[in-house]
């Protein structure tokens, strides 16, 4: 969008840094105690841990490029 | 410490916030219930922070068009990706296959180029504030009017479609009962569109979007590592179904009976991907606002050619889960999942006199029909529809935090498409019914109060809406029903009028009105005798998706000859009139030239090059 105020990307940025470290953090909680829940598949692949480090990565490169005040 | 608090996050959801619980299919821990609190919490500081910028009735209704070709690319194709869209076909494809894909491509990419390219211009030009509003522009008041009202009804229909969707969805995961699904989210949605109107509601739009595939990726990566890839998924699906139909697009459309949808290639190619697709995404009010708040010309040309990358896409997070379902979806013994009908589960759950027929028809093992019908509780008897398939999958792959995720992709895919059915319905009934109709000479704040107060009772009638779509034939049919009985005939009144100057005010008024008359007798035809259903669809061997692409081709055709003849009979309007608004007889505007890759025929020849190549690799 034009103009002043802040960009819809980092709003999106904001959202995806909460949710990547909620989700690697249990991720990682989930690995080091191998308590994996009852009833999914695969956890064998870690994917909260991955998933969530991917959404953290995404989340900080648009909070960074996008923040509110950039030139 | 860490692993103290850690438990506590994984605590079942607390009681409270499940106070209609019925027998939920997973337990949302609150990790999942923080996921989706905050994904509200979002939603509504995007309204509130847009509230201040939503003053004007440019600011409220049309975004004060400056959105960027990308946000408004990536809204147009998320309005259309409701929790419908991801639920619904997802539920198809377990049902018909990879058939469902058409309504992603040929369904929609060659009219979201053809908007983009051709017709845009001429929508950007006028400055209309909405479809009814060329309508008026072309044909005059009564044909605006016509259009507004006809695009009110669908509009409030489909939201309640959104909202039996999410219904669906909460039901199924989290056990909330119908009523309380559809209080909470509809509570939001009015929320954040109320204040801040189209802006809000594109940015929450494009939030969204991302959402979704954020949530939704992982059931098809996970499902296809499971499958042994995609020729595991295809060995396993052609043991179990007996036939490898579900693989191929065109290869079984040339009898209709020959593919699981029932329906002819020619249905499809004129059907579905000229009639209901053009009509779609070109007329509909729903997706053209998104690209009307574009901030310049190119930009609103270069919106849909943007969108139609990401949509083309889609079938990977919606059409592969359900395929993935036929073979991967376990009862609690191991046995193979075989979901059944939307129409059996609803007579079935609670169990009715009507489920044993019904019963009849499934893929079921006839013992474990005996036992459904006999109330026999084991892990085969537990019933559960195609509309289903989608959360199954989810809550088969995903563990807490990640299942908050997917849940939260599919309540933003609801609040998506409701959020685009509110705000189109808001912007319609202020500026071509209310504006014109009720109170022609009122100021700007005055529509904007009468704005935000529409999405109110928008919302409210839309819910009544959303139980009537419980007594509907799925929940993909209904909404292909009514494509095709408002869209058709609209399609049909505007191509004419953009294309061919001898079209009269008098002949687009008529061929609009007896084109939705016409529709909707043919759906009336059917419905009161389904019998008759192979006269629509030209074949005995039709099912429902094929009455509703034909239907939607005889609609069209008569309102188009009604246009035709009665355009012969009646006095042309001057051409320096229809300046601005017919082919032929409008300058269009010089663009800066810019360099290829920047020019939106480059991107639209390579949509088109991807566009056959996944029709020819998947024929």
């Amino acid at each position: 969008m034009h103009g002043s105020g802040i960009q819809i990307w980092f709003f999106i940025g904001v959202l995806l840094v909460i949710y990547g470290a909620m989700i690697l953090g249990y991720g990682v909680f989930e690995w080091v105690t191998a308590s994996y829940p009852a009833g999914v598949q695969l956890t064998n692949l870690h994917t909260p841990v991955w998933w969530g480090g991917i959404l953290e990565a995404l989340g900080l490169l648009y909070v960074v490029k996008f923040r509110p005040g950039r030139a | 410490m860490i692993e103290n608090c850690m438990s506590f996050l994984l605590l079942p959801a607390s009681p409270s916030l499940l106070a209609f619980s019925v027998a939920p299919l997973a337990h949302l821990r609150l990790l999942d219930i923080a996921v989706i609190a905050i994904y509200f919490a979002m939603v509504l500081w995007i309204g509130f922070y847009l509230k201040g910028r939503s003053n004007t009735g440019e600011e409220f209704f049309m975004a004060g068009r400056e959105m960027t070709a990308w946000i408004a690319g990536l809204s147009f194709v998320s309005a259309n990706l409701g929790s419908l869209e991801l639920m619904g076909w997802a539920g198809s494809a377990y049902q018909y296959g990879i058939l469902a894909t058409h309504w992603y491509w040929i369904g929609a990419i060659p009219a979201m180029l053809f908007l983009g390219l051709v017709m845009m211009p001429f929508y950007y030009v006028s400055k209309t504030h909405s479809v009814p509003g060329y309508l008026f522009l072309r044909y005059g008041e009564h044909a605006r009017v016509l259009a507004a009202l006809s695009f009110a009804l669908e509009m409030i229909l489909m939201s309640g479609v959104n909202m039996f969707a999410m219904a669906v969805v909460m039901k199924v995961v989290l056990g909330w009962s119908f009523t309380f699904s559809i209080l909470v989210s509809a509570c939001a949605v009015t929320l954040y569109v109320a204040l801040g109107g189209l802006r809000s509601a594109i940015f929450n739009e494009v939030l969204q979007f991302v959402l979704i595939w954020g949530g939704a990726l992982l059931v098809p990566v996970l499902g296809l590592v499971q499958a042994g890839g995609m020729d595991g998924l295809k060995k396993q699906i052609i043991a179990n179904m007996h036939t490898d139909s579900y693989f191929h697009m065109w290869r079984d459309m040339g009898s209709f009976s020959a593919n699981p949808m029932g329906v002819h290639w020619t249905g499809i190619v004129f059907g579905l991907g000229f009639e209901i697709s053009f009509g779609y995404w070109t007329t509909d009010f729903l997706v053209v606002q998104r690209v009307l708040a574009a901030h310049n010309l190119r930009a609103a040309r270069m919106a849909p050619i943007i969108g139609s990358f990401f949509k083309m896409a889609v079938p990977f997070i919606v059409i592969l889960p359900g395929l993935l379902g036929l073979v991967l979806l376990q009862n609690s013994d191991g046995s193979r999942m075989q979901l059944i009908p939307q129409d059996t589960w609803k007579v079935c759950v609670p169990m009715s006199s009507e489920c044993a027929p019904l019963l009849k028809d499934t893929s079921l093992s006839p013992a474990v029909q005996q036992d459904v019908l006999n109330g026999k509780v084991t892990p085969q008897s537990e019933l559960h529809s195609y509309n289903e398939v989608l959360p199954l999958m989810m809550v088969r792959y995903l563990g807490p935090g990640l299942l908050g995720l997917g849940i939260t992709a599919l309540i933003a895919g609801f609040m998506s498409g409701m959020a685009g059915n509110v705000s189109a319905f808001s912007t319609v009934w202020t500026y071509d019914l209310y504006k014109p109709l009720i109170n022609k000479k009122a100021t700007d704040s005055h529509y904007v109060m009468v704005g935000r107060m529409s999405i109110v009772i928008g919302v409210l009638v839309s819910i009544g809406a959303g139980y009537l779509v419980q007594r509907a034939h799925g929940i993909m049919d209904y909404v292909q029903a009514l494509f095709s009985i408002f869209i058709a005939p609209l399609l049909a009144t505007i191509m004419l009028g953009m294309f061919w100057k001898r079209a009269t005010r008098i002949a687009g008024f008529l061929g609009l009105l007896l084109g939705i008359t016409f529709s909707v007798s043919l759906f009336m035809w059917v419905h009161v005798n389904p019998e008759n259903l192979k006269y629509v669809a030209l074949s005995d061997a039709a099912k429902t998706m094929a009455e509703n692409v034909f239907r939607a081709l005889w609609a069209c055709l008569f309102t188009g000859l009604v246009i035709f003849v009665v355009s012969m009979f009646t006095k042309p309007r001057p051409a320096a009139e229809l300046e601005g608004l017919v082919y032929g007889v409008t300058p269009l505007p010089k663009e800066e030239p810019v360099p290829f890759y920047k020019n939106e025929w480059t991107w639209a020849v390579l949509v088109m090059v991807i566009f056959a190549a996944l029709n020819i690799l998947f024929w």
